[in-house]
């Protein structure tokens, strides 16, 4: 029908090879050096402290009952690893499926509070002046409620977690742009195909970071759990290292439960860089790590 | 009045019932403290295989004219037909290209364009053969797996198009899509969209205010004046279907329609 003779330009943008991004990484090799690169300031900080800590301890500075010295913690840690490891799986435990119940409800009322205005009238102002109640002063009424096994910790460390899921989810839920729905109603696609290909991803960038918060508050949850009434984890080894002024044993105990937070805290960062790699914030690491 | 009446005006649009008709819509907009006309009696029909453009300055209601159209904004009052029924909700039958991309921004150039197909539940292996068809005819080939911030702005208005197009649609609705792109790259994405009418024979709405855009892009021009929005004049300057962009720029009927459009234009501008 037509004979395309015409000329047809194309842009200069079109014609050269698909451009190199920063996504593509380097060779494993510059990737550990570029990891070394931004990671040594905080590295140094830590080891600064670290030294701060062992000559204060060493020159007695601090009487031994309160700042142990960091041989006598690493003898304990050594010497109890067995019952610490017990003890710390237990408060790992109870911050994951915290943080996991707390993830889901949270992403869950989210939706609710978004896709009805019902919800989002009755429901939002509860939530947020739920939020004013101390979550640490109703863990003595989970035991009373639960008794003292996992449950109550696991429901506090819900309670202190939720928050911030449900504030950013509903945030992400809304920052959609009106114009991509209003695509997606010309696609004529279902209210659930627009949520799950259109709203959801787009809500995922600053779900995340609600969950990185999250994360970090379900270990305290676990952990104050424990403290009201327990008979195992972290919390409850805590407490009975202070009562009976075992500072090495309550050093250990702590450096145990920051690790677990920080280690928590990675697997999302981790989940967040599988899951949205194409994000403005991921970009922008990657590019400054390349430089 | 008509400032030119074409003689060869092309034969699929001639004797056919209008795909798209419009009968004195009006559109206002109301808030607690004002109410603002946006489109006023404005009756409009496009007949198939068309490629109509609406001009018109900033806030002339021109884009509210297309979303009416497009089913995503009520009429207040008047009539809205497409294909013979009248519009009540978002319309499907229809491709929408909108002024910023819109495109989804961790889908790469062939899964946004397949968008379509997974919204409309199309076979997808027809639809993934339609979307590579797409991607040669808008000369992305090679970037089909680039994110949206890999590309230049022409480059996702392409993207946005090939979207709109992937479904076959008889009606293809743009508001602005060029708007936001440097002049070059505006003036080649204004011959793509040229040979690609011709070459697939769908009908076109298409909203700007650019003078030479609706000049060279449009078998007839609509002219709108500011709020309330109306239809001023429709131009037909009578051009070929197949325009080479320099010399219809000098033919004498582009010059004539350019310069009556520009004229309506600025009196339209012109401080009461």
């Amino acid at each position: 029908m037509v004979t395309t003779q015409e000329a047809r330009p194309t842009p200069p943008s079109a014609r050269g090879p698909r451009p190199r991004t920063t996504r593509a990484a380097g060779t494993p090799g510059s990737r550990a050096l570029t990891l070394l690169a931004e990671s040594w300031r905080p590295v140094a900080v830590l080891l600064a402290l670290f030294a701060l800590w062992w000559f204060v301890a060493w020159r007695e500075l601090v009487p031994a009952y309160l700042v142990p010295s960091p041989g006598a913690v690493a003898e304990t840690m050594a010497a109890d690893w067995a019952m610490l490891l017990e003890h710390t799986w237990v408060t790992t435990l109870e911050t994951i499926v915290g943080f996991v119940l707390a993830a889901v409800i949270g992403v869950a009322a989210a939706v609710l509070l978004v896709y009805s205005r019902t919800a989002e009238k009755s429901l939002y102002p509860l939530i947020l002046f739920a939020q004013v109640i101390p979550k640490i002063a109703i863990a003595p009424i989970l035991v009373v409620w639960f008794g003292f096994g996992m449950t109550p910790k696991i429901v506090l460390a819900v309670l202190i977690a939720f928050f911030p899921v449900v504030v950013s989810a509903v945030a992400g839920l809304r920052s959609v742009d009106p114009e991509l729905l209003e695509m997606s109603a010309t696609m004529g696609a279902s209210r659930w195909k627009t949520f799950r290909k259109i709203r959801f991803p787009g809500a995922l960038p600053q779900l995340m970071s609600g969950l990185k918060v999250a994360v970090t508050l379900a270990v305290v949850g676990a952990v104050v759990g424990e403290f009201v009434g327990a008979d195992r984890g972290l919390g409850y080894v805590l407490l009975l290292a202070s009562g009976n002024l075992d500072a090495p044993l309550l050093f250990a105990d702590l450096i145990l439960m920051s690790l677990i937070g920080v280690v928590l805290f990675v697997l999302v960062e981790v989940l967040e860089r599988l899951l949205i790699p194409w994000h403005a914030s991921r970009r922008g690491n990657l590019a400054l790590a390349t430089v | 009045m008509t400032a030119t009446t074409g003689h060869d005006i092309p034969a699929r649009a001639a004797g056919t019932e209008p795909i798209i008709e419009i009968a004195h819509l009006t559109r206002r907009f109301t808030s607690r403290r004002s109410e603002t006309v946006a489109l006023d009696d404005v009756s409009l029909s496009v007949r198939p295989g068309e490629f109509v453009t609406i001009a018109g300055p900033s806030g002339c209601g021109k884009s509210t004219l297309l979303k009416v159209v497009a089913g995503l904004t009520r009429a207040t009052e008047g009539d809205v037909r497409l294909y013979g029924k009248p519009v009540t909700g978002p319309q499907r039958e229809i491709g929408f290209a909108f002024q910023r991309s819109a495109l989804l921004e961790w889908r790469g150039v062939r899964k946004n364009i397949l968008l379509q197909a997974e919204m409309r539940g199309m076979d997808r292996r027809r639809a993934e053969e339609r979307a590579d068809h797409l991607i040669a005819l808008t000369g992305l080939t090679g970037f089909e797996r680039a994110l949206p911030h890999e590309l230049s702005g022409g480059m996702q208005q392409r993207v946005a198009l090939c979207r709109a197009l992937l479904h076959e649609p008889r009606v293809l609705l743009m508001d602005e899509p060029f708007g936001a792109l440097d002049a070059l790259t505006r003036e080649q994405m204004n011959i793509e969209m040229n040979r690609i009418w011709r070459e697939t024979g769908t009908t076109v709405v298409l909203v700007t205010h650019s003078v030479p855009e609706a000049v060279y892009l449009g078998s007839r021009i609509v002219v709108m004046s500011p709020r309330p929005g109306r239809i001023v004049e429709t131009l037909e300057p009578g051009l070929p279907d197949r325009r080479e962009y320099g010399p219809t720029l000098a033919d004498p009927r582009f010059t004539a329609a350019a310069e009556r459009l520009r004229d309506l234009l600025g009196a339209s501008h012109a401080p009461e």
